[in-house]
């Protein structure tokens, strides 16, 4: 990536507002500085040299905006990321789960679907996947559909079994996929709980009360307000006794929500509301 | 000698620091002395192991007078600290001078990429960044270097005869022009004379 090419505020605003208004998505509460780095390089990639360029290529149709804005989202993701934290689910939250009837989560920014069936997994290790639904959603189609679906490179699968293990897993990882090809495709039965959609955290409104939310690695795309914008909606999603979960390296403890929350595990930030 | 020590007092605002194999070591012989009034942030990238957790931030600690801590998000910048980057994370600084978290794809195979640091800061400080590269055994950081020079801030390498890896700084001093090539006791006293 070029270190010279810099979008200069107003272009930047700009396009962000183009964008607003032609597809509906808004951008302009996101991360700036990571924004605009995922332009900048979507830009290179596409041998692009002025912004103008690429309004001209956005205009043309949905699809082309449906890959930018595939590129310009993160959607870097792995089964079991950060294993600590799905141990903990297992034995702090889990159990308290199993109290209810029924159990809701919410996935909110699953992307390709991993983080959905390690929750999947585990619910089913743990014997409450069969009365739990979980809602999974994304900003992105592209990143849904490939979720439903459930099939990854066989080439990661070796990974992501040492994070199973790190995780507190029960048996072996390769027990919830059959390998056709170069493929994992992952079992039918940690699919049928589960309920795909799209979803935009900055503009859709919630439509579910959850007993678990778990939103990791999203708000770190958003700035301050923004994130303060999309607690306060998990917030409202959530009874009391409800749990959030957050990114690893993100935390309530600066938000203006944090009074409503307890603290369940301060290093795999799961939190429970209180009030 | 002398010469090399010029540097144009109060003006820097910031110092990112980037390393890789060795790259500990090294900062914490620069850090190690300095005064508990240093008045610039310090913000310092090194590469680490995927998923082995460090206790960088306790090592650094033990090492420095200098309040040490790992980068959370949309924290703000704050003089006389030393911010490490996370591990498995990327780090942007952004305009309002706060730190943004970002888990997007590996840069020349690392997370975090002293490059993005580099370059997001030097958008941000422009011409009053101080970049340091240390020793290491691949090429990040010098894309972040270059960004900083042809900001206007100031670039400096270890040299490359001391560094225990030579491939990062003989890297940078390949592709960008290098204000400093200098020991790192040598990068300590310049950092003390920017005071
Ligand atoms: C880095 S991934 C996180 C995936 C997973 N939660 C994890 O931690 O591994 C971030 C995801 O957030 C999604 N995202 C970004 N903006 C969003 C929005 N406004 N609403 C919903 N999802 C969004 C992206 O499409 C991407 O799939």
């Amino acid at each position: 990536m070029s270190a010279l090419l810099e979008l200069d505020d107003d272009e930047y605003l700009d396009l962000l507002l183009f964008i607003k208004g032609m597809y509906g998505f808004d951008f302009t509460l996101y991360s700036i500085a990571s924004f605009q780095r995922r332009i900048r390089r979507y830009m290179a990639n596409m041998k692009m040299s002025a912004v103008e360029e690429l309004k001209r290529y956005l205009e043309i149709d949905q699809f082309h905006f449906n890959n930018f804005l595939l590129e310009i989202t993160v959607n870097v993701t792995e089964m079991f990321r950060d294993p600590g934290f799905f141990k903990e689910l297992r034995a702090k939250v889990i159990p308290q789960l199993d109290t209810y009837p029924h159990v809701r989560v919410w996935d909110a920014g699953c992307s390709t679907g991993e983080e959905v069936y390690s929750l999947a997994i585990l619910f089913k290790e743990e014997g409450i996947l069969k009365k739990t639904r979980i809602y999974a959603t994304d900003i992105n189609q592209k990143v849904i559909n490939e979720a439903a679906e459930g099939i990854y490179p066989l080439s990661v699968m070796k990974d992501y079994s040492k994070n199973y293990i790190n995780a507190g897993g029960h048996t072996s990882l390769s027990d919830y996929y059959f390998a056709r090809y170069n493929n994992a495709i992952m079992n039918e039965q940690l699919k049928a709980n589960v309920i795909y959609s799209t979803h935009n955290l900055v503009s859709d409104a919630s439509f579910n009360e959850f007993n678990l939310i778990v939103c990791r690695n999203v708000l770190i795309y958003f700035q301050r307000d923004l994130q303060e914008k999309v607690i306060g909606m998990f917030l409202d999603s959530l009874p009391v006794f409800g749990y959030l979960v957050l990114g690893n390296k993100e935390s309530l403890s600066t938000s203006r929500y944090r009074k409503n929350f307890e603290v369940i595990d301060s290093k795999e930030k799961i939190y429970r509301r209180i009030s | 000698m002398e010469e090399n020590f010029k540097i144009k007092k109060n003006g820097y605002e910031a110092i990112v620091i980037g390393g890789s194999w060795g790259g500990m070591e090294a900062v914490i012989k620069i850090v190690k002395d300095l005064p508990v009034f240093f008045p610039l942030p310090i913000v310092v990238v090194v590469h680490r192991q995927k998923n082995v957790e460090s206790n960088l931030c306790s090592v650094i600690t033990k090492n420095t007078r200098l309040y040490t801590k790992e980068v959370t998000d949309k924290e703000e910048i704050r003089p006389g600290t030393i911010y490490l980057v996370p591990a498995n994370y990327h780090v942007l600084v952004e305009k309002d001078r706060t730190f943004s978290l970002d888990v997007s794809e590996n840069v020349l195979f690392s997370r975090p990429s002293i490059d993005i640091v580099f370059e997001s800061a030097s958008l941000v400080f422009r011409n009053k960044l101080i970049g340091i590269l240390l020793t290491g055994a691949n090429s990040d950081g010098s894309q972040g270097l270059k960004a900083i020079s042809e900001m206007g801030g100031l670039t400096i390498v270890q040299d490359p005869m001391e560094a225990i890896s030579k491939t990062m700084p003989l890297s940078a001093i390949e592709r960008v022009k290098i204000d400093h090539i200098l020991k790192l006791e040598e990068i300590q006293s310049l950092l003390m004379s920017t005071l």
